[in-house]
């Protein structure tokens, strides 16, 4: 089954725990080792096709996290990934290894591609390579739909042992006020999300499913059950929320149900069974079962699909 | 086969009563130049005076949150004032249109207040109706920039009502000379909310700040709160003025003056 999670940053579990519960896996906002205030008000402003934010990974600094927040998510989230950032490969190893010993955590997504903070100085694949010696909880890398090559450092996470990829992060944007012309946001940019992403996401999933064989949790301007389920055309297997959350709390249950609906009008059984149908490739069986992430259950759908076409 | 079940379970929120419900609008009522947007209410709970409502409706991506001024049997009114994107798209709602609504949300006025005094400022006086209502009679002083704003005034029948260049903190500080244990409970402008705060600095202040989600989610909305960078949805909107405005200690020899131990 395509799980349903929510995009880092999007939701606050312990704030809204009835939102979360809507959710197949919670994904905390990023942790960075020191605490981070985050950036100056204003720190969201809205378009025509999207939003943008610039909140600054505000966040409480990964010792206070596993103190203070990490034992009631333990208790309340069913299943938990946190996301880690830093400024260096050293920052997020520090994040990683203090996430190890706990059982509760299971998996860890390398926030490589903030936009709101100075980008990390180390290539995607070191950061990888830095969270992979420290911790043995599987790593997904989210990377930047800006990067001029999404595939290759695709590989590159993957050959430096990603488990898995978030696709994608929010593009760099502007809005002014139009009454003075000047940037509504302090920091004058910020990163954009929502519908004007849609299309972006959708070419990242699609260029790294073609890449690497890792699975992964597409996301960027899902709004219905047919976003999502062209993320899953595109190569995604699992899918996240972000800025549907803000207006529509319901969501993540509006959207499980859309999806399966858009799926059983396609002719088939579940979400999962559209699969990389816009690659035009036909995994065999053995194909499939031997990605990681793909699931047995998901078979019987793509032999359908295949007989099918 | 239709799962709707799933669709329909009311979202509600931690130790509060929010639910999001897609409702019908009432109407648009003119009040000088602000607009009251009645709408059905459904099954939503009214919640304390000073909570808040996020309203969406088309083409906004972003609900804008809202407090609730009225509480009319089966209804909720909402006075807005149209100056931009999505407070003109509210205030064109004509009767019948939808529009989802998510409440209520935040921290409303503390109703056990000492000795309470209402006191609001141009569009802030938005949620004073339904406090004034819950606090039956309470004294109320109200500020606004012209006759034309002034006539919102009326939404609130016994009140004060001063116009610039006289500001509402002027017969404030009166109030509070004559009935020292006084609360101010306000809303209004960032500079009428810092006055008030200077005044009083046990005043509960309704503060207002972008939002995106009104739930905790976005962060978005921080203010600085005990000198920290805090979500106003979380920690507010309502908050008291002294957590809000820190005294400065560099610049201010008044706490000696007056006789205060350092």
């Amino acid at each position: 089954m395509t799980r349903i999670l929510n995009a880092s940053g999007c939701l606050d579990a312990l704030a809204a725990p009835e939102v979360a519960d809507g959710l197949d896996v919670f994904v905390t906002k990023t942790v960075t080792p020191l605490p981070r205030t985050g950036n100056d008000p204003i720190r969201i402003a809205e378009s025509d096709v999207g939003m943008l934010n610039s909140i600054g990974l505000a966040n409480p600094g990964i010792e206070r996290f596993v103190a203070e927040y990490l034992p009631e998510l333990a208790e309340r989230i069913p299943s938990l990934w946190v996301s880690v950032g830093g400024f260096s490969a050293e920052d997020f190893a520090l994040c990683c290894a203090a996430l190890d010993g706990y059982a509760c955590v299971d998996a860890i997504e390398l926030n490589v591609s903030c936009p709101n903070v100075t980008a990390p100085a180390d290539e995607a694949s070191a950061i990888v390579a830095a969270a992979r010696g420290v911790t043995s909880k599987p790593l997904y890398a989210k990377l930047s739909p800006a990067l001029p090559d999404i595939a290759s450092v695709a590989q590159a996470a993957e050959q430096a042992g990603a488990r898995g990829l978030s696709l994608t992060n929010t593009l760099r944007g502007l809005i002014l006020d139009p009454a003075t012309l000047e940037p509504i946001l302090a920091t004058a940019t910020g990163g954009l999300s929502g519908p004007a992403l849609r299309p972006v996401a959708l070419a990242a999933v699609y260029a790294c499913a073609q890449a690497t064989s890792l699975p992964i949790v597409g996301m960027g301007g899902v709004e219905t059950g047919e976003h999502a389920l062209a993320l899953i055309a595109a190569g995604a297997s699992d899918v996240a929320l972000g800025t549907v959350l803000f207006g529509d709390p319901a969501a993540p249950h509006r959207i499980r149900t859309e999806l399966e609906e858009a799926a059983q009008r396609r002719g088939v059984a579940s979400a999962a069974g559209v699969f990389r149908m816009a690659l035009g490739d036909e995994l065999s069986a053995s194909e499939v079962s031997s990605k990681p992430g793909i699931r047995g259950d998901l078979l019987p759908e793509l032999t359908k699909v295949a007989v099918g076409s | 086969m239709h799962r709707h079940d799933d669709r329909r379970r009311p979202t509600r929120l931690r130790g509060m009563n929010a639910q999001l419900a897609h409702l019908r609008v009432r109407g648009n009522e003119a009040i000088g130049p602000y607009s009251l947007l009645h709408v059905e209410r459904g099954q939503l709970d009214p919640g304390v005076p000073g909570q808040f409502f996020m309203l969406r409706t088309e083409p906004l991506l972003l609900p804008r949150p809202m407090s609730l001024c009225m509480a009319r049997a089966g209804e909720l009114g909402f006075l807005i004032d149209p100056t931009g994107k999505g407070t003109e798209a509210l205030a064109r709602l004509d009767p019948g249109d939808r529009i989802t609504v998510f409440g209520p949300l935040g921290h409303g006025f503390p109703l056990d207040a000492t000795d309470p005094v209402i006191v609001g400022g141009g569009i802030g006086i938005a949620p004073l109706p339904y406090l004034s209502e819950s606090l039956r009679g309470a004294p109320a002083l109200l500020g606004f920039r012209s006759d034309a704003h002034a006539v919102a005034g009326a939404l609130l029948p016994n009140a004060e009502i001063v116009i610039d260049p006289v500001r509402v903190t002027e017969p404030l500080a009166e109030h509070l000379v004559s009935r020292p244990e006084a609360t101010p409970l306000a809303c209004g402008p960032e500079p009428m909310l810092a006055a008030v705060g200077r005044l009083a600095s046990h005043a509960w202040l309704a503060h207002e700040a972008p939002m995106a989600c009104g739930y905790g989610a976005c962060f978005g909305c921080a203010v600085r709160i005990d000198g920290e960078l805090k979500r106003l949805c979380v920690e507010g909107p309502t908050v008291l003025a002294g957590r809000l405005y820190v005294p400065d200690h560099d610049s201010s020899p008044l706490p000696s003056a007056v006789g205060v131990p350092a």
